[in-house]
């Protein structure tokens, strides 16, 4: 019996049969996964089981089953989600959410394609090797850090900016705690963090055109920015859209460990997103149910942004090639 | 090859740019360490700007490591960052290798239900009730076991493994080694580069770890250093500085920054290449 044949018997065989089998050839690798699988089962699939108590009146001291579901309870399968939507205070957070986002989005894929393009033009290669090393260093640094650092250097009283600010004459800005600037900190600091870093995939992608296209170019008489412009570029659309894709599926997170740690009372009201709302709510003030029916929202939506890019990624790839 | 003026225009403008992006990312970092150097009349004379100190004080140094929840801190990040990288690269090689053996039945499943995990998720309330019910909470396990694989590295390594040649495995098979040995006996040394990378993925994330332990941890005793190093900060920010005292809160404040940040500065160098490689591995994946 030749081996395909010997696949399609196997695969005849009824469901219990063929697990068996496959236990008794294989179950030292079956043994091996077992601590991983079960950590996936137990941190990230049993928590979903638990989603259903956005459909419950929740408290602690009744438990997950002890509490009753909400149509038990008088109220509407959707109460939560209502009383979400109902204050003013929370469209306001996912204006923050959305803005906030956005606006990551964008510095976090366009300034690293155009550093990408600069490092893969410069003809000083040895000099833009130390810098591109050097552009990674604030990825690895924690928020906090960063936050230290802003705080000595934008901090209103003391910080370096300011003090430069007000020895020309000018009056203190209050980067950290004013409103009106604190989205653009947010940005900006996720800009400084992951400008060189970002910029790794577009780098690679740089170096994986073939160079005979260039070659090609230069004999038609195309100079440096025809040759960016028509071959460079179009050949990093589709790691582009491969980010985009990533990206906008997190586009309701804003990133809650960044936007927690440079809250604060005064900046809240333009600087609070979902997630931040979501842990100062339920954790908090025990909110429980309130919050799960939120966080269940937010990753409906955001499972349903990742599907909904990819299949128009798909769609536009297929219609283009 | 001639160069027009525009050209060189060009260059300049390039040499410029990148110039000014690394300036932008090295500056704050080697001002934050002066600052913490420099005596304070110093720092007040240059207007707070020092990038290169005169004088050198180690005092907020000293000070520092009176301050016992900063001491105990430090303590329980390096616990969580060494205890918690080898489990976490132990259990990630141990999931990659069954899983990148295209001949395992039931593989496809298995990666199917751990990449779904990365689309959706069942969100921060109904995962804190699960890290609760597992009896958790306020321990330093918190900070290992309901992050203990990373689906991003999970990926990277399989991909790796799944470059071996199956001819190796079969003849130390044949030789009668167990999958175990295996693992550890040639897969083990011959996935070195990736096996760095992922586990120095980890352990930075381990040592910048703060949004699980204010999920997780209530005690000052059991918090990791960035959680103590965020309540520094406030602490100096709304302190009005004083200059007669001799170590105004700002100094202690970019030294404990100089604590947390010194083990991957320092190590940084070295293993930079590691990182990159790490990317790179995924995104050709993604």
């Amino acid at each position: 019996m030749t081996q395909a044949s010997l696949r399609q018997t196997v695969n005849r065989q009824p469901l219990s049969r063929r697990i068996m089998r496959a236990l008794q050839r294989y179950w030292p690798l079956y043994v091996m996964i077992i601590p991983g699988i079960l950590y996936f089962l137990v941190y990230k699939y049993i928590p979903m089981l638990g989603i259903h108590i956005a459909f419950k009146n929740f408290s602690l001291k009744k438990g997950i089953s002890g509490s009753p579901w909400l149509w038990n309870d008088g109220k509407e399968w959707y109460y939560w989600f209502e009383r979400f939507f109902k204050s003013p205070a929370n469209t306001q957070i996912i204006e923050n959410t959305l803005v906030i986002s956005i606006g990551k989005l964008i510095v976090q894929m366009i300034p690293p394609l155009i550093f990408a393009l600069a490092i893969s033009e410069t003809c000083f290669k040895r000099y833009a090797r130390v810098i591109q090393t050097v552009s990674y260093l604030p990825h690895f640094l924690s928020w906090v850090i960063i936050f230290g650092i802003c705080t000595t250097m934008l901090g209103e009283s003391q910080g370096v900016v300011n003090n430069m600010i007000k020895r020309a004459g000018g009056e203190a800005i209050p980067f950290l705690s004013n409103k009106a600037y604190i989205r653009g900190v947010l940005i900006g600091t996720s800009l400084w963090q992951g400008l060189g870093w970002s910029s790794i995939v577009f780098l690679a992608a740089i170096a994986g055109i073939d160079t005979s296209m260039y070659e090609a170019a230069t004999i038609d008489g195309c100079g440096r920015f025809r040759k960016i412009w028509y071959i460079t570029l179009p050949n990093l659309g589709r790691i582009f859209v491969v980010l985009l894709i990533t990206k906008v599926g997190r586009i309701l997170d804003g990133g809650f460990e960044q936007v927690y740690i440079f809250l604060n009372d005064r900046v809240a009201s333009k600087a609070q997103i979902i997630d931040t709302w979501v842990y100062t709510q339920g954790l908090g003030k025990q909110q429980y149910s309130l919050t799960t029916a939120v966080g269940l929202l937010k990753s409906v939506l955001s499972c349903g942004l990742v599907l909904g890019t990819n299949a128009l990624a798909r769609k536009w790839d297929s219609s283009l090639w | 090859m001639v160069k027009s003026r525009n050209d060189i225009a060009f260059e300049i403008f390039i040499l410029l740019l990148i110039t000014l992006v690394g300036l932008m990312c090295v500056v704050p970092v080697l001002f934050v360490i002066s600052y913490s150097l420099t005596p304070m009349e110093e720092v007040l004379r240059n207007g707070g700007f020092v990038l290169i100190p005169r004088q050198i004080t180690l005092n907020a140094y000293q000070f520092m490591m009176k301050d016992a929840m900063l001491i105990s801190s430090l303590q329980n990040s390096a616990f969580i960052t060494v205890v918690g990288t080898a489990l976490n690269l132990l259990v990630t090689m141990m999931l990659a290798y069954p899983l990148s053996r295209e001949y395992l039945p039931g593989r496809s499943v298995f990666i199917k239900l751990i990449i779904f995990t990365m689309i959706f998720s069942a969100g921060t309330i109904p995962t804190y009730l699960v890290v609760k019910e597992t009896g958790l909470i306020n321990s330093l396990w918190a900070l290992i076991f309901p992050s203990l694989i990373t689906v991003y590295n999970f990926i990277v390594m399989k991909a790796f493994f799944e470059g071996l040649p199956n001819d190796l495995f079969e003849s130390a098979r044949i030789d009668g080694a167990g999958e175990f040995k295996i693992l550890f006996r040639i897969v083990l040394p011959l996935s070195m580069p990736i096996i760095t990378t992922i586990s120095l993925y980890y352990a930075v994330a381990h040592w910048n770890v703060y949004t699980a332990a204010i999920l997780y941890i209530q005690d000052s005793e059991r918090m990791p250093l960035q959680v103590i190093l965020r309540r520094m900060i406030n602490a100096a920010r709304t302190i009005d500085l004083n200059v007669e005292d001799e170590l105004p809160p700002e100094t202690m404040q970019m030294a404990a920054v100089c604590i947390a940040t010194a083990p991957i500065v320092i190590i940084y160098p070295f293993i930079q290449k590691y990182f990159v490689q790490g990317t790179l591995a995924g995104a050709v994946k993604g």
